[in-house]
């Protein structure tokens, strides 16, 4: 296999599991951080300084603790997903999943506070004040869903521990460029790292083109 | 005439940071005609008018409706608060959220947005509309509901005459129609325009209650008089 296609065989698998982990991520995120906007419950400030304090995770960690949880010995070992890119979208996932919920929680308690009165006043349903927030804040949602999507693209520590950097099995931008700098090949790595900056570019033109973001008179 | 009322409130008090901003008040509204609730700035009329459509909480008290059907309410706020959507999306919202079908909602948003003017707007974005056309947007989105009760906070509050006089005009077409008004107001020309009664409140309390002619003729109180005068009322 020829280095251009190994290049485009880990940069498509870094775009599958990031976009992957990015998917699901922002499936329980968004919902959550539109939640802890619109519902007041006992203990909920201290909920949402547990989503904040979680964004600082430290990677190692989570891949540490995945990899115990699904190694052979641990309770999902069965699984054998163990150094497979499953486990790494796990990984990213939970990762992931503060920085966009706490990001989105922002947004939306601030589209809350304009929104209140009136969706109170039409009698809204919980889940239509929900909805409505995520549909009408969807741009801010976006701006969240970036910032997961960048911390997901770049991330190393932990999907190293949980893949393994397994040559065409797991091996993803980040964890090719570190091996690379290990074996003193900097001009290899560096390659590597403008391929990882110019995917992270575009994906982010193509969601801000696709959503049109910065269309006149549109959020 | 609206089979919501009467609308009776006894003893309500309603308390913030420990302070008492309206209360203890004692009302019956009837179901004919148009309430106008006037006071000088901080003396409770915003949130009567939020306590009668449920959405403040009381300390004390009692809001009971004939018939409370909530879906029957609308309000419509002194800053008209715009979705983030167009104007026909605006229009449509209240009856998505009742879940209409979809012809019926286009039925009535094009009604509606022709008779606020707004129909080259259609697909425009609600929050690059004027202050007159947001305010009449509010109005058309909460009648389009078609509601026994519209209550209104200050709705021409920071408009020109030109708006001013649009919002009236519809305002007077939906009165005649039966739909019953609640409407709290610093401009006492527009109260005179308007008021079939009228509720004078200072200090959180019902000051003077009863027919618009009279009050307005011949305020039994000094504080009203003084008011009705442009004087500074405390």
């Amino acid at each position: 296999m020829g280095i251009d296609e190994e290049l485009w065989e880990i940069s498509l698998r870094s775009l599958r599991v990031t976009l992957t982990a990015l998917l699901i991520a922002s499936m329980i995120a968004i919902p959550l951080g539109t939640y802890l906007a619109v519902q007041r419950f006992r203990c909920r400030r201290f909920v949402i300084s547990i989503i904040n304090a979680l964004m600082g995770l430290p990677p190692v960690v989570v891949g540490l603790v995945v990899y115990i949880v699904l190694s052979r010995s641990g309770p999902f070992g069965v699984l054998n997903l163990l150094f497979t890119p499953t486990a790494m979208i796990i990984a990213q996932i939970i990762i992931i999943t503060p920085v966009i919920a706490s990001i989105a929680h922002q947004s939306m308690r601030e589209l809350w506070a304009e929104y209140h009165d009136l969706l109170i006043s039409l009698n809204t349903s919980k889940w239509q004040r929900i909805l409505t927030l995520i549909h009408d804040g969807r741009r801010n949602l976006l701006t969240a869903a970036l910032a997961g999507f960048g911390r997901a693209i770049g991330e190393v520590g932990a999907i190293m521990i949980v893949g393994g950097n397994i040559d065409h099995v797991s091996r993803v931008l980040t964890t090719a460029i570190a091996l690379e700098t290990g074996k003193g090949d900097f001009v290899l790595a560096m390659g590597l790292g403008f391929v990882l900056i110019g995917i992270s570019i575009l994906v982010n033109l193509a969601i801000h083109t696709l959503t049109r973001t910065e269309r006149e008179g549109r959020w | 005439m609206t089979a919501a009322f009467p609308l009776i409130l006894s003893g309500v008090q309603v308390r913030r940071q420990g302070k008492t901003v309206l209360g203890p008040v004692d009302l019956t509204l009837c179901a004919n005609g148009t309430t106008i609730i006037v006071g000088p700035n901080g003396s409770g009329k915003t949130t009567l008018l939020r306590v009668m459509h449920g959405i403040e909480r009381i300390r004390a008290g009692d809001v009971v409706w004939e018939n409370d059907d909530p879906a029957k309410h609308a309000f419509v706020f002194q800053t008209p608060i715009m979705l983030r959507r167009s104007v026909a999306e605006n229009l449509a919202y209240p009856l998505m959220m009742l879940k209409t079908p979809k012809d019926q909602i286009d039925m009535a948003v094009d009604h509606w947005l022709e008779r606020i003017g707004l129909e080259s707007s259609r697909g425009t974005q609600a929050t690059r509309l004027s202050g007159g056309e947001r305010q009449k947007l509010a109005i058309a989105r909460a009648l389009i509901r078609k509601p026994d009760v519209l209550f209104l906070d200050e709705p021409s509050a920071n408009l020109d005459g030109h708006a001013t006089r649009e919002i009236e005009e519809l305002l007077h077409e939906v009165a005649n129609a039966g739909t019953r008004l609640v409407m709290a107001t610093h401009d006492m020309g527009q109260a005179r325009r308007l008021a079939n009664d009228v509720v004078f409140l200072l200090n959180g309390r019902v000051h003077e209650y009863g027919p618009a002619e009279p009050l307005f003729a011949t305020p039994s109180t000094l504080e009203l008089m003084a008011f009705l005068r442009g004087d500074i009322v405390s």
